[in-house]
Parts: structure tokens; C-alpha cells; sequence
């Protein structure tokens, strides 16, 4: 309940921006906040991987782009031609496809958006385990760069498959109906109704990161962090905390891809791009690493700035440049900054200092 | 396959396993001084290239190279002065971000000063059409001079870290930084000198590709991904197994391009990055016991 109502202040904000914009008719800030929450939403889970297991990961676009990638392929390949294939049927029986009409009146039959988009976050899942049984064994320059080769060949495979349109992308993707009434969508009159949705979404996954962090996962995960020899020597299984965290944020990551997909109706292959991945790593290292609100905050501040085209033609640039300067003068994050440390105390961040990632 | 396409497919390998070979050269310098993986290696490749390219209606070709493998080294130095060289004790973790930023800062500069555009230096040797018969397969001239250029700067390396008086100080500092500082030496000059160094060989190699691969901003990603594979698959450190690693890196992406479609040539080398990361991290070439007492 504590915990509950710690989040509170951050549920009023929410609603004054939401009030406020539609008071001044500047609603299509909305828009854009919709986005940066979702991009948040992979933000914090990564954060718990980065930050709390101490596990970099240069491929998160990646698991981004799986789950909105198969999302938007499964919701917008015609199965018409082939609707007497054994296996269609199946589908169809199970409920998990709808029919339609194209825009030129011709017959649609599709992967239904509850299906599809469970059907890709489990896939996500399935590749995170599969990469991170092997992965999580690595640390350092080979764990960072194994991540980084990881988000390359998705960016690869998306870029060179026909069925994800090669540099096209997918567009066309129909709205996502989660309950009756409640919709994801870009149209401008579902603006307020799909802000509260992302935020419903985003605050819900702080929530359960932030009670999972206090519990006995949350300290065994920091345990890591510090030394995995001494965890190992505690007792705590490492390598199944570290593969849990690299799946639970993949999982995130491909809940956010599913959803932004369908609000933004498409998808193209630079959401799986290197910079996408590197921009998230950054994002979380501002934040604090080790620091779920910071990372929710600087997630929706930066990912908006940059939605908005504050930084002009020098987006990645801006990244960059965030990267090098907050890694060199306050490898803790900007929030640690101000409030002026106090000494003695642990943080889990402040660990970083040793030779070990 | 005829014995023609074979020869043909080999000579395609050699040329990018020797470019291969000389990123992962430039990541074993620094990595045997600092302990650093410079994400950045690739860009060292890209500014060699933009630079001639850019110099090249104001001087001859030779001066071009050789003014923008200095202009290079240069920033390379600068690179390690400003970033790198006055940090205590960073961890891992820290230096990766750092040069990743580095090297979006260096692609980010490069795109808004020479644009999307793909560039080419012209053939140090006749034309693109010009060919030389070489088994039956007709490769370009300046497949000779990559390769060429390449081995010498290997061979060059080698005495340079054998024979001269700061080469062997550069090894005292990767062997033993505390017993290196005992000798008088000073392991952060130790250290901008590598940063130019392997900024220098960058250069020159990503000036020598230029004409057969082009140049352009984002080049340098792919190959500082593919060094590194090159660099793992030899034995991180170890710059004669980053030679074979490199031959034989890109031997297996020239073959691959008969079997599999080109667009995933990429995706394979990659593939093997992994495969070579979960089956035998220090490499081919490397030895485990060696391996075990870095830090990974």
C-alpha cells in the first residue's frame, strides 16, 4: 500500500499534464508523451538488468523490434488465399483471427491483435532465454559486444527480410481493441484515451519492478552486482537471477514494441537500429542505473525532447554526447548529483567503480 | 564452383580479412595498454578514408593518404588526452560507454561534414575496369595494394613492438603497468601512443579499401564489429592470430555470399562472433589459461 502511494504523486502529475494540455488545445504534446511512456516502459526494465544485475545489454532495440515486428506481420499478412490450409482453420476455430475488409472492399483475414501480440512477447521471451543462456556467461567487452552482434542481426534480418518489408517496414497495422472500449491507436480523437493507457501500462510495470527490486530477487540481483563470486558464495544462483532479469526486461521490451506498433500503426527497421539500443543504455545511465524513477523520468523527458525534434538533425548526437559526459563526470547519474551525496552511504550504483560489469 | 570462381571468391576474402585483420590489430594495441575495448576502432577506418577524400582536390594522392592518416593520429591522440587519460581507475563498464559515445560523437561530426553521401578515393592503379589474371580469376590492382599495404604494416608493427626502444615500453606497460612505471616509463604516454597508433593503421587501411569499398559516416559500426570478431577469433591481444582470424573471417563471408543471399552476409559474421563468444572465448588462437587471467 506504501508503495501504492508512493506512485501517487507521479499518477497527479500525469493527469495535470493531461488537463493542462487539453486546457491550452496543445493536445498534440500528448501524442508524443504516449510514445516517449512506451520507450520508457523498455527503459525501466532495463534499468533493472543494467542497473540492479549489473548486465549491460547494446541489443534491447532488438526485443523491441521482435515484439512489434511479428506483432505488426501477424496483424497485417492476409491469410484469405490460404483460408482452407489445415492450420488456418485451427487458428480461426481458436478465435485467434478476424476477418475484415481491405481499403479496396477485397476480403482480410487476420491474426487477431491479443494473439499476435502474446504470440510475439513469448517469442521474445523464448530468443532471450535461448541468447541469454550463453550470453549471461560473458562479461565486460564480450557481454557488451555479444548484446550489440545480437541487436545487429535482428536489425539485419528486418532489414533483408521480405516479410517484414525490407527498408520499408510494416505499415497498415490495425488498432489493438485490449477491452471493449479501450483502444491503441494514433487517431487524434483516441489522443487522451491512449495517454492514460501508456501511462496505465507504464506505471503498472514500475510497479511491479519496484516491489521486485525490494524483495528477495531485487537483493540477490544487487548481490550480483557487487561480486558474483560473493553472491556465489551466499548462495545465490546467479546464473539463473541474471537469465530472469535479461528475460523479464526483454519481456518489457517487447510489450512496448507490440503496443508503440500499433500506435503508431507501422513499423520500420530503425526502431531495431544500433543507435535505438544505445540511446536506451544512455537514457538508464542518466537516470542513475540503479535508479527505477530516474530512469522513468529521464525515459519520458529525453524520449519526448527528441519525439518533439528539439535536437534537430544532432539527435544521436545529443545521445552521444549525453553518454560521454554523464559517464565521465557523473557515472551515477544526474539525480545522484543533486542530491549531494552523503558519505557512507552504499549505493548499488556506486559500485561501479570496481573492474567487474 | 569452378576453380576460376574460387580463386575469384578467395581474393574477395583476402581483401576484407586483411581490412578485418588491421581493425583487429588496432583493438589489440589498445586493448594490451589500456585493458580497453575502443568501440570506436571503426571510426579511425571511416576518417582516414573522408579525409583523403577530402584533401584530394587540393593535393596529390600520396600527400592526400599521408596528410589524413596524420590528421588521424591526431584526433586519435586527442580522443585518449581528452576522454580517457585523465580517468582513475574507470571501470569496464564505464570505458565501453564512453568510447561508444566517442564514436557516435566522431560518426555524428562525420555525417554533418561530409553528408549521407558514399565517396570513394580514385584506383591508386588504373581504373575500375582495369583487371590483372591471376590463376584464371581477374582481380582489380588495388586488391594487391590492400593487401600489400596491410601485410607491411603488420610486418612494420611487429619490429616496431620488438626492435625499437619504445615499442618494448609499450609491451613493459601491457605485461606489468607497476613494473613499467619502476623502469622510469610513463604508461600514459604509453597509452595516447597507442590510441594513435592504431588510429594510424586505421586510417591507412580505410584509405587503401576506399576505392573497392567505398567510404561512408557509418561505416565504421560494422567494421569495428567485424575487427572485434576478428580480434576474439585470434585471441584478444594477439595480433598473428588476428591475422589468420582475419584471412579467414573473410574467406568464410566471401563463400557465404554463393550459398546465402548478400543481405545477410553481415548477419552470419555476426552469427560467428556469438558462436566463437559461447563456445571458446579466447579464440581460435588463444589459450584459456592466458585468458583466465583477464579480466573478461
Amino acid at each position: 500500500m506504501k508503495r501504492l502511494l508512493a506512485l501517487l504523486p507521479l499518477v497527479l502529475g500525469v493527469i495535470l499534464v493531461q488537463i493542462l494540455a487539453t486546457y491550452t488545445g496543445k493536445q498534440f504534446y500528448l501524442t508524443q508523451i504516449t510514445m516517449a511512456a512506451y520507450y520508457s516502459l523498455l527503459i525501466i526494465g532495463l534499468c533493472v538488468l543494467m542497473g540492479y544485475a549489473g548486465q549491460i545489454s547494446l541489443g534491447h532495440a532488438g526485443f523491441f523490434a521482435i515484439g512489434g515486428y511479428l506483432s505488426a506481420a501477424l496483424t497485417t499478412r492476409n491469410l484469405v488465399v490460404i483460408k482452407s490450409a489445415g492450420w488456418v482453420r485451427l487458428l480461426d476455430a481458436c478465435g485467434f483471427l478476424q476477418g475484415g475488409k481491405d481499403s479496396y472492399g477485397g476480403d482480410l483475414l487476420v491474426v487477431t491483435p491479443w494473439a499476435s501480440a502474446i504470440f510475439a512477447v513469448l517469442v521474445a521471451a523464448l530468443i532471450a532465454v535461448v541468447i541469454g543462456i550463453p550470453v549471461l556467461k560473458l562479461k565486460g567487452h564480450y557481454l557488451a559486444m555479444a548484446t550489440l552482434g545480437f541487436g545487429i542481426i535482428i536489425y539485419r534480418l528486418a532489414l533483408a527480410s521480405p516479410w517484414l518489408g525490407q527498408a520499408d517496414g510494416i505499415a497498415g497495422v490495425p488498432p489493438f481493441v485490449v477491452l471493449p472500449g479501450l483502444v491503441v491507436r494514433g487517431d487524434a480523437a483516441d489522443r487522451v484515451q491512449n495517454y492514460y493507457i501508456a501511462w496505465g501500462v507504464l506505471l503498472l510495470g514500475l510497479f511491479l519492478l519496484l516491489n521486485l527490486i525490494q524483495s528477495r530477487v531485487g537483493r540477490a540481483l544487487r548481490a550480483i552486482h557487487g561480486s558474483e563470486e560473493a553472491a556465489d558464495a551466499m548462495g545465490v544462483d546467479i546464473a539463473r537471477f541474471k537469465l530472469q532479469s535479461f528475460v523479464l526486461s526483454a519481456i518489457f521490451a517487447a510489450i512496448a514494441g507490440v503496443l508503440l506498433t500499433h500506435f503508431n500503426g507501422g513499423i520500420g527497421p530503425s526502431e531495431a537500429g544500433v543507435m535505438k539500443s544505445v540511446r536506451f543504455v544512455a537514457i538508464v545511465a542518466v537516470g542513475g542505473m540503479a535508479h527505477l524513477w530516474g530512469a522513468l523520468i529521464m525515459g519520458v523527458a529525453l524520449n519526448f525532447l527528441s519525439l518533439r525534434g528539439v535536437f534537430g538533425s544532432y539527435d544521436d548526437a545529443v545521445f552521444g554526447l549525453i553518454l560521454i559526459v554523464i559517464m565521465l563526470f557523473a557515472p551515477n547519474g544526474i539525480l545522484n548529483l543533486l542530491a549531494s551525496p552523503k558519505k557512507g552511504k552504499v549505493n548499488p550504483a556506486q559500485s561501479e567503480t570496481r573492474q567487474e560489469v | 564452383m569452378t576453380a576460376e570462381l574460387f580463386v575469384q571468391y578467395l581474393f574477395a576474402g583476402i581483401t576484407y580479412g586483411s581490412i578485418y585483420a588491421i581493425v583487429a590489430i588496432g583493438f589489440n594495441i589498445i586493448y594490451n595498454t589500456t585493458g580497453i575495448i575502443n568501440f570506436a576502432q571503426g571510426e579511425f577506418v571511416m576518417l582516414g578514408g573522408m579525409i583523403a577524400i577530402s584533401l584530394l582536390p587540393l593535393l596529390p594522392l600520396p600527400l592526400a593518404i599521408g596528410v589524413a592518416v596524420a590528421v588521424t593520429m591526431l584526433i586519435g591522440a586527442l580522443m585518449e588526452m581528452i576522454f580517457i587519460r585523465w580517468l582513475k581507475n574507470p571501470s569496464v563498464l564505464r570505458m565501453i560507454i564512453i568510447t561508444i559515445g566517442i564514436s557516435i560523437l566522431t560518426r555524428e561530426a562525420a555525417i554533418h561534414i561530409w553528408g549521407e553521401n558514399i565517396r570513394a578515393l580514385p584506383y591508386f592503379v588504373g581504373n575500375e575496369i582495369s583487371t590483372i589474371s591471376i590463376l584464371g580469376a581477374r582481380i582489380s590492382p588495388q586488391v594487391l595494394w590492400v593487401v600489400g599495404v596491410c601485410g607491411v604494416m603488420v610486418v612494420f608493427l611487429h619490429l616496431f613492438f620488438q626492435a625499437t626502444s619504445v615499442g618494448r615500453e609499450m609491451r613493459a606497460c601491457a605485461a606489468n603497468r607497476m613494473a613499467a612505471i619502476l623502469c622510469g616509463i610513463n604508461p600514459r604516454n604509453m597509452v595516447t601512443l597507442s590510441f594513435v597508433l592504431s588510429a594510424g593503421m586505421g586510417a591507412l587501411a580505410g584509405c587503401v579499401m576506399s576505392p573497392i569499398t567505398y567510404s561512408q559516416y557509418d561505416m565504421g559500426t560494422g567494421l569495428a564489429i567485424k575487427g572485434f570478431t576478428v580480434a576474439i577469433l585470434g585471441g584478444l591481444g594477439n595480433s598473428g592470430g588476428a591475422v589468420a582470424a582475419g584471412l579467414l573471417l573473410g574467406a568464410i563471408e566471401a563463400f557465404s555470399v554463393s550459398v546465402v543471399p548478400l543481405a545477410f552476409k553481415d548477419a552470419i559474421s555476426i552469427a560467428i562472433l556469438l558462436l566463437i563468444l559461447f563456445v571458446r572465448p579466447h579464440g581460435i588462437f588463444g589459450s584459456a589459461e592466458a585468458a583466465r587471467l583477464k579480466t573478461f
